[in-house]
């Protein structure tokens, strides 16, 4: 028999976080600080939408580019929130989470052989999605002295001539890391110059603790060559809907939709009609989550550097990354052991890049009790050593 | 008065967990332990915070207790008013609340964890021999699902993976 599988995907590595769920689940009495989804349910105001939609009988099919009322909804909210201005017509796709928004903006824009630029650590499914384009993935390795930012030193570094694409995943997963302006308009500055385009993944927008959000598309000669990602699940704690969007200039937008229309038809129909109530009405649910998040944020690195244990002051998304490195144990050594002797899961910083030794993936997707409790264990764990 | 950013921060905790510690208070909030103990006892001072309570479900503790909720209907009296009536009722040690109601009567009376006889005996020989109580209205509370911003009924389970991207 011939080889039924496609050499590019058998090339695909599988996810460094299975390895160390399959451990993780296996132990029964566990606890955990290795959730990347909110600890929070959906608004009742929104899954209380969700349902209504049900009885309505709002079963069938939504156009492939989504519903045109959650497209305008959107395009004011991101108006609203971070000054970006897109047209809900032409311009936007909601897409099954944000994690497709990804993948079609990929399929879209790279041909076979074009570089594209991937910060790291980040999230898991940039690399792998650019291996299935056939492009050939540039790791941009973030330092912790630059408090993970994206530099411009950094960017220029591994641009060549065959760059098309910059993938900037900020606020990021999983160092918490945040871009402010400044850094962004540097950051853009080259993009027009050197003529690459953007995959801005934002999924994590609303939760920045210092200040709101900016986005690179609103920075001058970003729009037309950025595609804005964001979506539901982090904001609205709505992981469970699969609900994300894109938004691109229509020369772009026009392409992934073609890819979303044979691939997947359209976003699931109910979370749809959930989401426009999450947008028109979740302002003050956003807020609320957002200020616990930060609680526990300030909470999490104050008590890792008086344990003793370094950790940069993130600034977004629901993580902090401490740095073990002093304990002279590799991440995943670190993350075991702590696994074993501690009952506490954690997720080992290379899970998410190879720079990420040396670190740890810490969720505060946790109430303040869990929280202690875990920290308590750490706490113990590095006194044993 | 403008309640300062930091005073309804600790309130907001302290509203959901008033045995948190100290230090762990003041590290939610980036502030030293110095600090918030002082603007807790600033506010303990000016009647900001006014207690500090322990929320329980009676009801599990298997004690077969009642609360109910008294509508009360007042002629108020010149130069006297409401508030003297209020004080009339509240001072009775089986009242856990009094509100002034708008609407269509003018008290609400709390009883708390009290048998059916400590109610009546409440309602029929206390509340309404006070001179200005003209009627009364009595209801039973017969389960409660929420208190205190808690749901008493169930216990949600977290349901997440242990460990996602």
């Amino acid at each position: 028999m011939r080889d039924p599988l496609s050499e590019v995907v058998k090339e695909m590595k599988p996810s460094g976080i299975r390895k160390f769920f399959d451990i993780v689940t296996e132990m029964k009495d566990a606890i955990s600080l290795g959730v990347g989804e909110p600890d929070f349910a959906t608004p009742w105001h929104v899954r209380e939408e969700g349902i209504h939609a049900l009885e309505r009988g709002r079963t069938v099919y939504t156009s492939n580019s989504g519903l045109m009322e959650l497209r305008e909804e959107i395009c004011k909210y991101l108006a609203r929130r971070f000054n970006v201005h897109y047209d809900h017509k032409k311009e936007v796709i909601i897409t099954v989470g944000g994690s497709e928004a990804i993948d079609i903006a990929l399929r879209a824009m790279v041909n076979p052989g074009d570089e594209v630029i991937i910060p790291q650590p980040s999230y898991v499914s940039y690399l792998p999605c650019v291996q299935l384009t056939y492009g050939v993935p540039v790791i941009c390795e973030l330092k912790e002295e630059d408090n993970f930012k994206l530099t411009k030193e950094l960017l220029l570094s591994c641009i060549t001539d065959k760059t098309k694409v910059l993938i900037l995943p900020f606020p990021n997963n999983p160092t918490g890391a945040i871009m402010e302006r400044e850094y962004l308009e540097e950051i853009a500055k080259i993009c027009v110059e050197k003529d690459i385009f953007v995959i801005s993944d934002e999924i994590y927008a609303e939760l920045s603790y210092n200040g709101t959000h900016v986005s690179i598309a609103e920075m001058e000669g970003m729009k037309e060559r950025t595609v804005l990602i964001n979506g539901f699940s982090k904001a609205y704690a709505m992981t469970g809907w699969r609900l994300g969007y894109a938004c691109a200039p229509e020369k772009i937008m026009a392409q992934m939709t073609k890819i979303h229309q044979f691939a997947i038809m359209c976003a699931p129909t109910v979370s749809q009609y959930a989401a426009i109530e999450a947008l028109r009405n979740g302002d003050d649910d956003v807020e609320e989550m957002r200020k616990s998040y930060d609680q526990r944020r300030k909470y999490l690195i104050k008590t890792f550097n008086e344990m003793g244990i370094e950790c940069f002051e993130a600034a977004g998304a629901f993580y902090v990354f401490p740095n073990i490195k002093k304990f002279g144990m590799t991440s995943d050594e670190f993350a075991t052991k702590l696994l074993e002797k501690e009952k506490l899961a954690v997720v080992p910083g290379t899970a998410f890049g190879d720079c990420g030794e040396g670190f740890l993936r810490i969720s505060y997707a946790y109430s303040m009790e869990q929280l202690k409790e875990a920290l308590s264990r750490i706490k113990h764990f590095i006194e044993c050593l | 008065m403008e309640l300062t950013k930091l005073r309804r921060e600790i309130l907001q905790v302290l509203e959901k967990n008033c045995k948190i510690e100290l230090k762990d208070l003041a590290a939610m909030n980036g502030i030293s332990e110095a600090e918030v103990a002082n603007e807790i006892a600033k506010m303990e001072k000016e009647n900001i915070i006014c207690g500090y309570h322990t929320m329980i479900n009676w009801d599990n503790a298997g004690e077969d207790k009642v609360v109910a909720m008294i509508e009360v209907s007042v002629v108020p009296q010149r130069g006297v008013g409401f508030d003297k009536i209020a004080e009339r009722i509240y001072n009775f040690s089986e009242v856990e609340a009094v509100y002034l109601m708008s609407g269509g009567f003018d008290f609400m009376v709390l009883l708390k964890e009290k048998t059916m006889r400590d109610v009546s005996t409440f309602v029929a020989e206390k509340l309404s021999f006070i001179e200005s109580v003209r009627s009364t209205s009595t209801h039973f509370v017969l389960r409660k699902y929420k208190d205190h911003g808690t749901i008493l009924v169930e216990r949600k389970e977290d349901e997440r993976m242990l460990v996602t991207p």
